[in-house]
């Protein structure tokens, strides 16, 4: 009796512990996801949508990085460009593909908007963010 | 004995916690090996572990439902695409997206678009090859245009992050990583810094009898 009751006692802490691990791990470094995911959430979260997550990867085995970032005028900063849906629908940004001509159409919210909320704007993986002790923070860089 | 059911506990409570963060169980190992080691043998000091700061990737190219960025209770999320599928068949690389993209594209395996909308538009390719010499042990730095112009415009660098012009650029690697210069790209889209892609981007061997140049203090150092 005591034996089980002591081992519960030691399967509940075990399993606290563990909990606290989780959290802290899934918190402090969103910890596997792709190199150079973005995530977006300058407005999202506010208007109780899911932060919006572009992935790198995808789109550049379809498009040359001079396609988003010089044709359609993405400037070179996480959160930077100030995207609202108003522009996409108006052709700007995500949705100067996103508009069932190019790629699937901008009705499939989720497609994007499929972050953990409350995820704050971040560029996932960067050699910034992965440095033992990021005692500087990042300048912005001029565009 | 109590010892040794106390470890079947722990271990049946890894794995009762396995389906719900299936990936994340091992990146919490270091902190359920110091709950082990408080419980099981508190000799010994959960302040010392080995590596205490040693970051590794413990799962690559995760799936976007377990990568810790999209939410699994999203439909969509289990609609997009797994790298993994996309990466069949890429030349590997040891750090980023562990996907060679220069000899992906130059081995045609993608044919990214140049143009939004024309998939037949060509890139304006230039070949010319930029070396920066540098004061350190490392190897000079070659900076190459060609793999630069198969995906970037001029504009992307011009004049914003780089001065058309050799040697006008003062630039070292504590800026890099600060995300300047370089660091702008590399270490958010393009390679990354590390330990294996040093010799990417200094990749020009220094003579034979180079050596390091001293430092004022060795020079003058009195109890030499
Ligand atoms: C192609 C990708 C994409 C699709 C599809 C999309 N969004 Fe967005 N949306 C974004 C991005 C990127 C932002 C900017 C996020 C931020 O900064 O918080 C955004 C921002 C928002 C915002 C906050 C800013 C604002 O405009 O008020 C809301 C609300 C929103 N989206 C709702 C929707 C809804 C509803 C749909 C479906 C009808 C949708 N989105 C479809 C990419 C998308
Ligand atoms: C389909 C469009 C698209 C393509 C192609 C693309 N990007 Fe991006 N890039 C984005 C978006 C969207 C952002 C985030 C901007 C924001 O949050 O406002 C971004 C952000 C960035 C950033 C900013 C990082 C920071 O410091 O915050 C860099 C650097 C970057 N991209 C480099 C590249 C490179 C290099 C390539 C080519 C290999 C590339 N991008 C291809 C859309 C694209
Ligand atoms: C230059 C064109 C272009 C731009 C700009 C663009 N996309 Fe896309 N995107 C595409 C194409 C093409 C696809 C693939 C569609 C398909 O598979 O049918 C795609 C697919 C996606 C997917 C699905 C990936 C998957 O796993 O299937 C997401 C998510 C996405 N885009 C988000 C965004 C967001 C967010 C933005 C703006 C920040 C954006 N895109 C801007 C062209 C673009
Ligand atoms: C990825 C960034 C990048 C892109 C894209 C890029 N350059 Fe450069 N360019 C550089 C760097 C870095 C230098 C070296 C500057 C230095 O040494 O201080 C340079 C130097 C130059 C120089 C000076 C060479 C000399 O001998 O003095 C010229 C001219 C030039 N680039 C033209 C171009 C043209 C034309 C394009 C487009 C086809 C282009 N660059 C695209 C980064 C870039
Ligand atoms: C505007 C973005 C950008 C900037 C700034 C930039 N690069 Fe790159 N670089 C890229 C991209 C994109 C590639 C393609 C490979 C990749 O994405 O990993 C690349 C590839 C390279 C390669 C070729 C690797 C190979 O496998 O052949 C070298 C070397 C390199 N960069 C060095 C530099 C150096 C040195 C600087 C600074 C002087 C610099 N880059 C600045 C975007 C950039
Ligand atoms: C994206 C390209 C790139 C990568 C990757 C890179 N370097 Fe550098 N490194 C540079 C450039 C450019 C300079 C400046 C050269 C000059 O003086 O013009 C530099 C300079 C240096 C210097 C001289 C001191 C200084 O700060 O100027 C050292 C030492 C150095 N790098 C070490 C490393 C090590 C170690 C790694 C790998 C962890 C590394 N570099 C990865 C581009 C790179």
């Amino acid at each position: 009796m005591m034996l089980i009751a002591r081992r519960n006692f030691v399967c509940k802490f075990t399993i606290l512990g563990l909990l606290a691990g989780l959290a802290f791990f899934s918190a402090v470094q969103s910890a596997k996801a792709e190199y150079a995911d973005v995530v977006i959430n300058n407005y999202a979260d506010a208007a109780g949508m899911r932060p919006a997550v572009f992935p790198h990867w995808f789109h550049r085995i379809r498009f040359r990085c001079k396609v988003c970032h010089a044709d359609l005028g993405f400037k070179f900063k996480a959160g930077g460009n100030k995207i609202t849906m108003a522009k996409i629908i108006n052709g700007q940004f995500c949705g100067a593909c996103h508009n069932g001509e190019i790629a699937w159409s901008v009705e499939n919210c989720s497609m994007c908007h499929s972050g953990v909320p409350g995820l704050p704007t971040h560029f996932h993986g960067s050699t910034v963010q992965r440095l033992i002790a990021p005692t500087y923070k990042p300048l912005e860089t001029k565009q | 004995m109590i010892i040794i059911k106390q470890t079947r506990f722990l271990s049946l409570a890894l794995l009762l916690a396995v389906p719900f963060m299936a990936t994340q169980v091992q990146a919490s190992a270091d902190s359920l090996s110091g709950v082990t080691a408080v419980n099981v043998a508190s000799s010994v000091s959960a302040a010392n572990t080995f590596n205490r700061n040693l970051k590794k990737d413990k799962v690559r190219n995760a799936a976007p439902p377990e990568d810790g960025i999209h939410d699994p209770a999203n439909d969509s999320t289990h609609v997009l695409q797994p790298p993994l599928e996309a990466f069949e068949g890429f030349p590997p690389s040891d750090f980023g997206n562990y996907v060679d993209w220069v000899k992906t594209l130059d081995d045609g395996i993608i044919q990214p678009r140049w143009d939004r909308k024309d998939p037949t538009e060509e890139p304006f390719v230039m070949d010319l090859d930029i070396v920066r010499p540098v004061k350190a042990s490392v190897p000079d730095v070659v900076f190459p245009h060609r793999q630069h112009t198969m995906w970037l415009a001029c504009s992307n660098c011009h004049p914003a992050i780089f001065i058309p012009q050799q040697q006008a650029n003062q630039i070292n690697m504590s800026a890099i990583l600060l995300g300047q210069k370089c660091g702008v790209c590399h270490g958010k889209v393009s390679f990354p810094i590390t330990t294996k892609s040093c010799k990417k981007c200094h990749s020009k061997p220094k003579p034979a009898d180079w050596e390091p140049p001293l430092s004022e203090a060795t020079l003058k150092n009195p109890w030499r």
